[in-house]
């Protein structure tokens, strides 16, 4: 258990422990935006967008994250498109989650009874007033919960941003497995870190539920 | 129609349209269409542009050998998600035994491991496995990080199962005499498995996508044998790694659509079954 405060051991692990930050952090920033014009998309009247909402959440939810990372760091480069190992990171793993993100804000904004739109349209409400008054407060307390679950996922695929060359936690791990040392204290460490993250960001969500309750 | 009914169109968001309306949505969608085409024209062109469609590059999935490794792949891949599907729900049946247990270290105990491995990262669990038992034999830590992970969230799926079965109905079972066993395995659970197999079939479909973190620990998976067809060429035309992505892509979507498609048709038939015994109990 000590060797990670042994030589230099303990600058790789919080190096590796803060670009696993960064990356969640951008990536989430990513899915999230990108998540909700995709369900801006797939409530939409205009047919053509829900089709492309559609085909883009088909699309993403059912391929292996791997698969997008392959795909992303082998694929990109031939076209002449070279960014960081990072910046591939997010551009797969924001993608990714951006299809998990989508899904959930449509579905707060389904659960939200027909009566209470039509009730702010007929006190002449605008199309402005009733999203920002009367539907997104709504949907929002729906949201938080399965929305919780998505950005919990998310630091933990992130693990899988290691093995193509970003120098986050899990490529400390190896790095610490190559220099030899016990493979249950690495875990150990590692382990410890990634829940931390998991705690703080289900911290996070339940203070985000408890000052959006209400009573009912 | 009558007045009441509400127009299909009609959403949460949008009153029924008018003649202008749909004008302007007509417009809308003709623009969108527009801009759909020119991204899919622009992907498609940059890579034509970039010679990925060039036949040379595709000549490798014409030798027998490379397809015999693309169905190598996936056989291994549907090997590995069916010994960790089997194990998975044994163990989250267990867990959720456990979970539900009267006896309060074994609940403790149980929730302990479910928490734990699902706040883990899978792919720290499968390589931690790998590195320290399995380094000879991939596919043991796979299936092994896979059973350990999806049995657990299994585990959370069955047990909220059971405590969403109406209270009543453990009950009046303890009521008739039954002890806890005969109430767990002939009331609640046929009960709880029926309402939680859509959900259990789409922690499958998770259970199926992860199979590719054996990528990474080198067991020969599809997407593992794709790297190996990609990174060897075979001519000057270079490493065809977006064909084996346009090609190893649409497996897996397949498969994952195949097991959605399983439980929307279970889903369905177990709402028909409900809608009929409650019409017998009426």
């Amino acid at each position: 258990m000590g060797f990670l405060f042994e030589d230099d051991n303990f600058a790789l692990f919080r190096d590796g422990f803060l670009q696993t930050i960064e990356l969640s952090a951008l990536s989430a920033l990513l899915a999230l935006l990108l998540g909700t014009l995709l369900a801006a998309f797939r409530v939409s009247p205009v047919p053509v967008l829900r089709a492309f909402g559609t085909t883009w959440v088909t699309l993403f939810r059912n391929t292996p994250l791997t698969l997008l990372f392959f795909a992303v760091t082998f694929g990109l480069p031939p076209l002449g498109v070279h960014f960081s190992h990072l910046v591939f990171a997010v551009l797969a793993l924001g993608g990714y989650t951006a299809s998990f993100v989508c899904e959930v804000i449509r579905s707060g904004i389904n659960t939200v009874p027909l009566g209470q739109a039509e009730a702010a349209r007929s006190l002449g409400m605008t199309f402005g007033q009733t999203l920002t008054l009367v539907i997104l407060p709504q949907a929002t307390r729906t949201v938080l919960a399965p929305m919780s679950s998505v950005f919990i996922a998310l630091p933990r695929n992130s693990a899988i941003a290691g093995a193509f060359s970003v120098g986050e936690l899990y490529s400390a791990q190896q790095t610490f497995s190559e220099r030899g040392y016990s493979i249950f204290a690495i875990f150990f460490w590692v382990a410890c870190a990634y829940l931390l993250i998991s705690a703080t960001v289900a911290t996070l969500f339940r203070f985000l539920e408890n000052r959006l309750a209400v009573a009912r | 129609m009558s007045l009441l009914n509400r127009p299909a169109t009609a959403s949460v968001l949008y009153d029924a349209p008018g003649p202008k309306t749909r004008a302007r949505y007509r417009l809308f969608g003709a623009l969108s269409l527009i801009g759909v085409a020119g991204l899919l024209w622009y992907v498609v062109t940059a890579l034509s542009d970039n010679g990925q469609f060039d036949a040379d590059l595709w000549d490798a999935f014409q030798y027998t050998y490379v397809q015999q490794m693309i169905l190598d792949g996936l056989v291994s891949t549907l090997k590995a998600f069916g010994l960790a599907a089997a194990f998975s729900l044994t163990l989250g049946a267990l867990l959720a035994a456990g979970q539900l247990s009267d006896h309060k270290p074994v609940r403790w105990l149980c929730v302990g491991i479910v928490q734990f491995f699902r706040a883990m990262p899978l792919l720290i669990l499968i390589v931690g496995l790998y590195y320290a038992f399995f380094a000879k034999d991939p596919m043991w830590a796979l299936v092994l990080g896979l059973t350990l992970y999806n049995g657990s969230v299994q585990a959370e799926i069955i047990r909220s199962g059971v405590n969403a079965v109406p209270r009543g109905q453990g009950e009046a079972a303890y009521g008739l005499g039954m002890r806890k066993t005969q109430v767990m395995t002939s009331i609640l659970v046929p009960q709880a498995v029926r309402s939680m197999l859509p959900s259990m079939i789409g922690q499958l479909v998770v259970t199926l996508k992860d199979t590719s973190l054996g990528y990474i620990i080198t067991y020969n998976e599809l997407l593992f044998m794709g790297k190996k067809i990609a990174s060897q060429p075979l001519n000057a035309a270079g490493f065809p790694y977006i064909p084996v992505v346009l090609v190893i892509g649409p497996i897996y979507i397949a498969l994952c659509l195949l097991l959605t498609a399983l439980a929307r048709w279970i889903e369905a038939r177990g709402r028909r079954g409900a809608n009929r015994r409650t019409s017998a109990a009426a």
